[in-house]
């Protein structure tokens, strides 16, 4: 009996229930290797992700403890999000990250006779712009001068991690404890909580309206559109008057800020202070998540919320199977490329020949 | 600043030199290659830190060094064969590959060697490598110590810088590598398989990348840690654009990278004002410069990022 | 004489399009035989399938006799022939040594360069084709760029050399040491396929000319047996041509004026080399020529993607030489491009983002930051009405249209902003009949509405139908103006291959 034989060819266009499906294969697949992984260990998988869920969501406190590790993510996400929907490759998220939580402390550590409203504002602002700067630099050796943006603004990340530590034990070492972290900012400078008997604060409002705001940007605006278009199709967006140089930057400027208020957010909202590892890598599980959004604002959300679940059950479920919370990492590094497999097969359809 | 001066300092500083730069020749020699062939590897990072870890592991169970050694370079392998999956068979983005490959190999050092170590109060150390002095050359005034007494992978290290500058552009393997790197629909057209010297050529990155790794944890170090290689990946990054992807200027780089690395670590000692992450940064802020310049030039392969695919 | 290359009812066929239609095409021991036709005749993909390159939908290939399969160009390399493209595939930081042994299996593990470049050096005096065989390939120029690869192909010791329009990118001069080095060739005894549409050149050099028009074969004949005018006949075919179009009665003053203008191509060699010219409002200037005579140039020039090398473009009586294409657009000039996919539409995004990306950045359809998608839907929806553009919904991507109504979108987005000149290139490549017509009437209607149109197109019956006067492009020069009927088919045809039309008596 003769096989059937398999054609593959591009998909003319990519049904809704596809494009939703396609990540949550990914994650079962990514969850199914990660068991495997998991045996070796000689250690029970099935029990290993209950216990990853039900301590993210099972009790009040893991629920808020997930929102809080959340908050963060949301940023770094829809930052990646927005740059990689204009093409701007930014895996800088992370140095960005640490540019905001560098001016933030910078503000706040000022102790500034402001009300605290306009204090925090001022910290936002000021973080925004920091983050800003830092990833334009990258963004317009890509305008203008074609530098591969992938490699500068990783490089951009170690950069940025060694001022900042270099700041941490130099000039903002905590005289009191001797130890590389700056002072606890001003009180006033510190963002709310915003429910009692939980670390959950302000950031995550920060979180939310910066995704109205990218979400409207992209679908409403002028400078939406010619983002949409350079990141499509740069060559056409060109010829048809599209100044594709300034949207470059413009993207590279917003994404740098966007993921500047995730550090903002973890000092002014979680430590109060900045120290060398404000960050376990937010900025690169914001790649993750900006991938397994499709880069749709309203998906980063839910991304974000997943790995949310995925980083603070670890913690729980370590304690209670054995199992090292390190399994979360290997769960991102998995998902990453189970996700990357998924992108082939929204491109690439597998129908049988005629 | 006398203590700059003086010959002890400066023979100590030279020849850590060398040995700081061992784990950067190796791992660049392994990403040129790959980045040759048109494939840029950003799961260097991650390879040299699983190599780390396996060879560690493996060197704690068996007492021997250079077991250790090859089965990091094996673990790179399996790494590289995934990159490889993904680059050229699958044909997507090498950039997400890449970071999906660190951050995965990465969260996996860390899981094996906590599931498998646990976290003693006294964690396990191995007995590392001695250097080795090579007779009579070692005794060499100023030049022996710093050349002649280094551990067996810096010498290997060396070594490879010709040889791999051998096979890249003496032999007909490095001239269709360097082909599918350059213009694979002509190397295809004139039957050279690309994805197989694909393949191949990340099969050696990896290995290499996985020695480079072992060489933290058996000879600079003697345990493992998270941060043992500290994201000199990324320096291999931009070493390979700051040699211009020619084995020799590697190990010319590698010792001027190593070098800045070997002198923050005796400023530090010393309590030199300048904080020393500012030399640490020197060299990704060069990277970058050399990219502005080179990227008018365009001398680096030109399929880097593309994979190919036959109509 | 037995051929040595012997291709019998050949038939390719790609979605769509049938590019041979039952071909029987022979190369004979000795000789050098010209394929001769127009863009799309189907020269070059009747070799690709000798070169493995494509497939065959039907027929067979014998070679030397002996009926084979060539699946891919090892194959074709293992049987002896060796194909020269229009695009070279060189290695360019390589040496000449290097890129002419790559990939072959004699190179042993070792590369013996110095053997190696004593061998080429020995070829290179048997064939008379010079390079320094230690310069790398981007030192080189054109001519000796191709010279490599004529090595390369030599080295392999293929008898069967095809060279598809090798004189394209070739000065005179190089030309001519190229055809010196094909007699040489052709008296060793190796087969030379020589692909081109320049009809002096395969009257000069070829012993057969084969002619090929819409895929299929149209007729045999040698330089001996025919003369240039029944050639360019043969090539461009003598049907009666339906008259669409009447001569415009209402024409202006001058729009656009273009002097002496000169323009670079993509590959380094001068492809526009100084040309004149002016269009009025209301008539049509056809630009008639064989792709590659300098159409694409011409076009990335008034689009404003591409920089002029030396030479000025005016638009009622305004310097624009070297604006943008954002001004360009902003001065009222309308632009349908000859490659749609790449340059034409943005394929993911919806189709009214589609409609209005020329103008979003003007009332009505934006006000400060925001754009007005009630009044973008609303604007789409109307024009998709207006100009019969098939789609379920405007929100639908474009991509997701077929051709024909890719190119209304293409053509509303120009004719709604009522340009007073319009540059369209190509405008009815791989459209059907309904479609071809839809989109000359609409022209014709924005002609009559004042508009200045520059239609450049290979397609020669669009251009006589449709023009009111008509210029002929060969190698980046004019050959001449003609007003509407002035000239007849075999006329232009004889200029689209080089003769100028003061020279047209003279040819007979």
């Amino acid at each position: 009996m003769k096989l059937p034989k398999f054609v593959v060819e591009k998909r003319s266009h990519l049904p809704v229930w596809l494009r939703v499906l396609l990540p949550v294969f990914a994650i079962l697949l990514s969850f199914i290797f990660t068991s495997i992984i998991i045996l070796f260990a000689k250690k029970n998988p099935i029990s290993a992700f209950y216990n990853i869920f039900y301590g993210a969501l099972g009790t009040r406190l893991g629920l808020m403890e997930t929102i809080v590790k959340t908050t963060p993510l949301i940023l770094t996400g829809v930052a990646v999000s927005l740059a990689f929907t204009g093409k701007f490759w930014n895996i800088g998220a992370e140095g960005q990250l640490y540019a905001g939580a560098f001016a933030a402390t910078w503000v706040g550590i000022m102790k500034l006779p402001l009300p605290s409203p306009l204090y925090i504002l001022l910290e936002i602002a000021v973080g925004f712009i920091a983050g800003a700067l830092w990833g334009v630099i990258p963004g317009v050796l890509k305008a203008k001068y074609k530098v591969d943006d992938v490699v500068t603004t990783l490089l951009m990340n170690s950069i940025m991690i060694y001022l900042v530590t270099a700041v941490l034990e130099g000039a903002w070492r905590d005289p009191v404890t001797s130890w590389p972290q700056s002072i606890m900012i001003a009180t006033n400078a510190e963002f709310p909580k915003l429910v009692a008997k939980s670390r959950v604060h302000f950031g995550i409002v920060v979180a939310l309206v910066a995704i109205v705001l990218v979400y409207i940007l992209l679908k409403y605006t002028k400078l939406g559109f010619e983002i949409r278009a350079t990141g499509s199709k740069s060559e056409a967006a060109h010829f048809l008057g599209i100044n594709t140089t300034k949207t470059i930057i413009l993207t590279a400027l917003i994404s740098g800020g966007l993921a500047a208020l995730a550090g903002v957010g973890e000092v002014a909202g979680l430590h109060y202070h900045l120290t060398e590892n404000i960050s376990p890598g937010y900025g690169y599980t914001g790649i993750i998540i900006a991938m397994l959004a499709g880069l749709n604002p309203i998906a980063v959300v839910l991304a974000s919320f997943f790995f949310g679940i995925i980083i603070t059950g670890a913690q729980y479920m370590s304690r209670i199977t054995g199992i090292t919370s390190f399994i979360a990492d290997v769960v991102q590094g998995v998902i990453l490329l189970t996700m990357l497999g998924m992108l082939l097969l929204q491109e690439y359809g597998i129908r049988r020949a005629k | 600043m006398k203590e700059f001066l003086t010959a002890g300092f400066l023979i100590g500083l030279l020849s850590a030199t060398l040995r700081m730069a061992t784990p950067l020749i190796i791992a660049t020699l392994g990403e040129t290659f790959s980045e040759r062939s048109g494939v840029l590897n950003l799961g260097i990072e991650g390879t040299m830190l699983l190599g780390s870890l396996v060879a560690f592991l493996v060197a704690y169970r068996t007492n021997n060094l250079w077991l250790g050694v090859l089965s990091a370079g094996f673990s790179g392998i399996l790494l590289s064969l995934l990159m490889a999956f993904f680059t050229v068979t699958l044909g997507v983005s090498q950039h997400v590959s890449g970071l999906g490959i660190t951050i995965f190999a990465s969260g996996l050092s860390l899981f094996i060697y906590r599931q498998v170590i646990g976290s003693p109060s006294i964690p396990p150390t191995v007995t590392t490598f001695k250097t080795v002095a090579v007779p009579l050359l070692s005794r060499i005034p100023i030049v022996g110590p710093i050349l002649f007494d280094q551990y067996a992978l810096t010498y290997i290290a060396i070594l490879l810088v010709p040889i791999c500058g051998y096979i890249l552009f003496k032999t007909n393997f490095g001239l269709s590598l360097r082909a599918v790197g350059e213009n694979p629909e002509s190397a295809d057209a004139l039957g050279i398989n690309v994805y197989k010297t694909r393949y191949v050529s990340l099969m050696i990155a990896g290995f290499l990348m996985g020695i480079a790794g072992s060489f933290f944890t058996l000879a600079y170090f003697n345990m493992f840690l998270y941060g043992i290689v500290g994201g000199r990946g990324w320096v291999c990054i931009a070493l390979v654009i700051f040699a211009n992807w020619i084995p020799s200027k590697v190990l010319l780089g590698a010792l001027l990278f190593g070098g800045v690395d070997a002198l923050q670590l005796r400023l530090q000692a010393i309590g030199f004002n300048i904080p020393y992450q500012f030399f640490l940064m020197m060299p990704y802020v060069l990277t970058i410069i050399v990219l502005v310049i080179v990227a008018r030039r365009a001398s680096y392969p030109s399929a880097l990022l593309k994979p190919y695919r036959r109509e | 004489m037995e051929a040595v290359v012997s291709m019998r009812g050949i038939k390719k066929v790609f979605p769509g399009v049938i590019a041979n239609d039952n071909v029987n095409f022979d190369a004979y021991r000795g000789e050098i035989v010209a394929l001769l036709g127009e863009n799309g005749a189907g020269k070059t993909t009747l070799m690709k399938m000798l070169y493995g390159m494509y497939s065959k939908t039907e027929g067979d290939i014998f070679v030397r006799g002996r009926k084979v399969e060539i699946n891919s160009p090892k194959d074709a390399i293992d049987l002896g022939i060796g194909m020269i493209h229009q695009h070279f595939t060189l290695v360019n930081p390589f040496t000449v040594i290097e890129n002419i042994i790559l990939g072959m299996k004699e190179n042993g593990i070792m590369l013996k360069l110095d053997d190696a470049k004593r061998k080429i050096q020995d070829y290179m005096k048997r064939y008379q084709l010079y390079v320094d065989p230690d310069s790398k390939i981007f030192q080189l120029s054109v001519g000796e760029k191709q010279r490599v690869e004529i090595l390369k192909v030599l080295f392999r010791n293929a008898d069967v050399l095809i060279l598809d329009e090798a004189t394209a990118v070739l000065t005179p001069q190089e030309a001519e040491n190229l055809f010196k080095t094909l007699k040489i060739l052709k008296d060793e005894g190796k087969s030379i396929i020589f692909i081109s549409h320049k009809l002096y050149e395969v009257f000069e050099i070829s012993d057969r000319i084969v002619v090929l028009r819409n895929g299929k074969v149209i007729g045999e004949t040698s330089p001996t047996e025919t003369n240039i005018k029944e050639l360019a006949k043969m090539m461009v075919g003598k049907e009666v041509i339906d008259i669409v179009s009447e001569k415009s009665r209402k024409v202006g003053n001058t729009i656009i004026k273009v002097e002496d203008l000169f323009a670079t191509s993509k590959r380094g060699h001068m492809a526009i080399n100084g040309i004149s010219f002016e269009v009025k409002s209301g008539e049509i200037l056809g630009v008639a020529g064989v792709s590659g005579n300098g159409q694409k140039e011409l076009e990335d020039v008034i689009s404003g993607i591409k920089k002029p090398h030396s030479g000025a473009i005016y638009f009622n009586g305004q310097n624009i030489t070297g604006s943008s294409p954002k001004n360009i657009i902003d001065f009222g000039i309308g632009r349908i491009p000859e490659d749609r996919m790449e340059n034409g539409i943005i394929g993911e995004i919806p189709i009214y983002e589609n409609i209005v990306v020329e103008c979003y950045d003007s009332k009505p359809f934006c006000n400060a930051f925001f754009l007005n998608y009630r009044e973008i839907c609303k604007y789409a929806e109307n024009l998709t009405s207006e100009f019969d553009i098939r789609t379920p919904s405007v929100n639908f991507p474009l991509r997701t249209l077929s051709g024909g109504n890719i190119q209304k979108a293409i053509l509303a987005r120009v004719l709604s902003r009522e340009p007073r000149f319009i540059i369209a290139s190509q405008p009815t490549r791989g459209l059907d009949v309904g479609a071809t017509q839809y989109i000359h009437s609409k022209l014709i209607e924005a002609r009559e509405r004042g508009c200045g149109i520059l239609l450049i197109s290979e397609d020669l019956d669009e251009i006589l139908n449709l023009s009111d006067r008509i210029m002929v492009l060969y190698n980046g020069k004019v050959m001449g103006f003609a007003d509407k009927s002035e000239l007849s088919r075999e006329e232009i045809g004889l200029m689209m291959t080089g003769t100028k039309k003061e020279a047209l008596n003279e040819v007979a």
